[in-house]
């Protein structure tokens, strides 16, 4: 009998092969990376939050006592980098978004050339890395009278003493935010021109005929509508390079934490708690909650942009 | 004359979206955007005036922004230096070029080829792939850090040449955007080749891949700029200097507490500055037309 089942099992197999093989074939080596490197990592901090490892003993079991703590006794965590996280997450995230998105509509009401360049000179500073950075923003903001910003506004009088710029924490999130929103118009940005230049001219003409007088309606009942995935793919750009802007706090100021943990995000907490406490079954419950976060974000842009 | 300026340019072809020439109702829209261009271009040409700047100009009090007499100085010694480790300079620049080749080059492959079964093949799992790729674009590299690290470990990849590659490879935002341009390319194209006796290796080399090349270029920039600009990967898992990357170096010629010689320091570090971020502008300029036809395919569904 099992001499019967074998030999159809294996003409399945083969069979299967034959139709669907090549396709699993193409897919393996990106599935394989896929697997180890993204998926992977995220099961374990999944793992690893209700654990407590120091990297030296094997992780063991405390269940939820991590998510406990974090929620009900870490002050670092509640009263900074929270409320740093949401302050700095909306204006980035939302406001760079509505700027990237105006932005492009309006560069949209340019003929090609002009557009192009504009374009290119918004795009160029997404290009530009931390590292490179350093230097420019150390030297821009830098505390003492020699900075370039401290010069200028002492030459205008609008201070009376130069500003500790990186280093105070009254001023750092506001630095932060404005180089991050600087270096925000991505890919993100040049999809939604794309999507823009896309939507179908004939639209606008009915919508005229029709007695649509202003460009508001026109953005808020045609240009929006017409281009809701490209709308959708830039918010999910924009969430994910919000959170993953989170190191540049530590960059400009220089340490970890930043001073008073002004410039502290929640990404430099797990850093904070993985690599210089070594509590590391800790910092991947905040690793979880950061991942919830940016689910959180995607599913409200879900809602507002999916079709139908 | 002026009437005929103004009835050309005050023509309803050119107002609008995209519009053919110039109208005078397009002024507006110059007056946002040129003090907005000037104030993002600013830094940008601050990395170009620094790095060429002789000391006394960068030590300067009061500063200038723009520099007087420029130099190649900083370039010199930059390449004249060693790092404290005993590695040269151009070692560090030496491993850059390589390990973003080589990613950039793995990662167009691999990406493309999967893109292609996801668009083209048909097969039992496609729709539940292709959702959890589009899943993973939430993903956020810098949140699993230590898991990555951990894994990275394990697989004794700590410490060699791959661990600049490997953890870069996978992009899920290049699979999605590959495969929304694939999804481009007509069946009866593929179903034609097919019928002639090509098989898949075929299709994809011949066919898919020559009518895809402005997405294949957008990946190839993104994978670049995330490759040539990376400075964590070796300062989390290289131990040797001589296999460090450049823009690591750079990163040690910024930082605070390196103690490194800061006077000196700072004209090397405009200059590298410089040097890490002029490829990234020379590909985006040469490809820029290449990504904004992708980007059209970009959309969210």
């Amino acid at each position: 009998m099992p001499d019967k089942v074998h030999p159809t099992w294996r003409s399945r197999l083969s069979r299967w092969a034959a139709k669907e093989g090549n396709a699993y074939a193409l897919l393996t080596p990106y599935a394989l990376l896929f697997l180890v490197f993204i998926v992977a990592p995220v099961l374990i901090a999944f793992l690893l939050s209700f654990t407590f490892f120091d990297t030296i003993q094997f992780p063991h079991w405390i269940g939820l006592k991590n998510y406990i703590v974090l929620l009900t006794q870490d002050d670092l965590f509640m009263k900074y980098v929270l409320p740093n996280t949401i302050e700095f997450a909306v204006l980035v995230g939302p406001g760079g978004y509505a700027l990237a998105f105006l932005l492009a509509w309006v560069l949209a009401q340019l003929p090609r050339i002009p557009r192009t360049a504009f374009a290119l000179i918004l795009y160029s500073p997404s290009m530009t890395s931390g590292v490179a950075m350093t230097v420019v923003w150390r030297a821009l903001f830098s505390g003492d009278q020699s900075g370039y910003l401290n010069t200028l506004l002492l030459q205008l009088n609008l201070i009376q003493q130069p500003v500790q710029w990186l280093q105070s924490p009254q001023y750092l999130m506001p630095v932060m935010i404005v180089v991050t929103l600087w270096s925000s118009m991505g890919i993100g940005f040049l999809a939604m021109l794309a999507g823009i230049l896309d939507i179908n001219p004939e639209l606008y003409e009915a919508a005229s005929l029709d007695g649509m007088g202003s460009r508001w309606q026109e953005i808020f009942y045609i240009t929006i509508p017409s281009m809701r995935p490209q709308m959708l793919f830039g918010a999910v750009m924009a969430i994910v390079g919000t959170f993953q802007a989170g190191a540049i706090g530590v960059m400009l100021s220089g340490s970890n934490p930043t001073p008073q943990y002004a410039g502290q995000l929640i990404v430099n907490h797990i850093e904070d708690y993985g690599f210089i406490r070594y509590e590391m079954g800790y910092a991947a419950a905040i690793s979880v909650a950061l991942l919830l976060m940016v689910l959180l974000f995607t599913r409200v842009a879900n809602r507002l942009f999916i079709s139908e | 004359m002026k009437s005929r300026w103004l009835r050309k340019y005050a023509g309803v072809r050119n107002r609008g979206i995209n519009p053919q020439g110039f109208h005078v109702s397009q002024l507006k829209f110059y007056a946002v955007l040129l003090p907005l261009a000037v104030l993002m271009l600013l830094p940008i040409v601050f990395i170009f005036s620094h790095a060429f700047k002789p000391p006394d100009e960068l030590f300067a009090y009061p500063p200038r922004f723009f520099v007087a007499h420029p130099t190649f100085k900083n370039f010199q010694d930059l390449f004249a230096q060693m790092s404290t480790a005993g590695v040269p300079v151009s070692r560090y620049l030496f491993n850059s070029v390589t390990i973003t080749l080589v990613t950039v080059a793995a990662s167009i492959l691999i990406s493309s080829t999967a893109a292609y079964a996801l668009s083209k093949k048909r097969f039992g799992l496609k729709q539940t792939l292709f959702a959890v790729n589009t899943l993973a674009l939430m993903f956020v590299p810098i949140a699993v850090t230590i898991p990555r690290f951990l894994i990275i470990t394990r697989m004794g990849l700590l410490d060699t040449f791959w661990v600049h590659i490997l953890p870069t490879l996978a992009m899920p935002v290049g699979v999605f955007l590959l495969k929304q341009f694939i999804d481009g390319v007509p069946d009866e194209v593929i179903e034609a080749a097919q019928i002639d006796g090509a098989n898949d290796g075929q299709i994809y080399w011949r066919i898919v891949l020559p009518m895809i090349q402005p997405a294949i270029a957008t990946i190839g920039i993104l994978t670049f700029q995330a490759t040539w600009n990376n400075a964590e990967i070796s300062t989390l898992y290289i131990n040797s200097e001589s296999l460090k990357t450049f823009a690591y170096y750079l990163s040690t010629l910024t930082s605070t507490a390196s103690g490194a010689n800061l006077v000196a320091g700072q004209g090397m570090a405009a200059a590298a500055s410089l040097i890490m971020f002029l490829p990234n502008l020379i590909i985006f300029l040469f490809l820029q037309s290449q990504v904004m036809s992708t980007m059209s395919h970009s959309g969210l569904k």
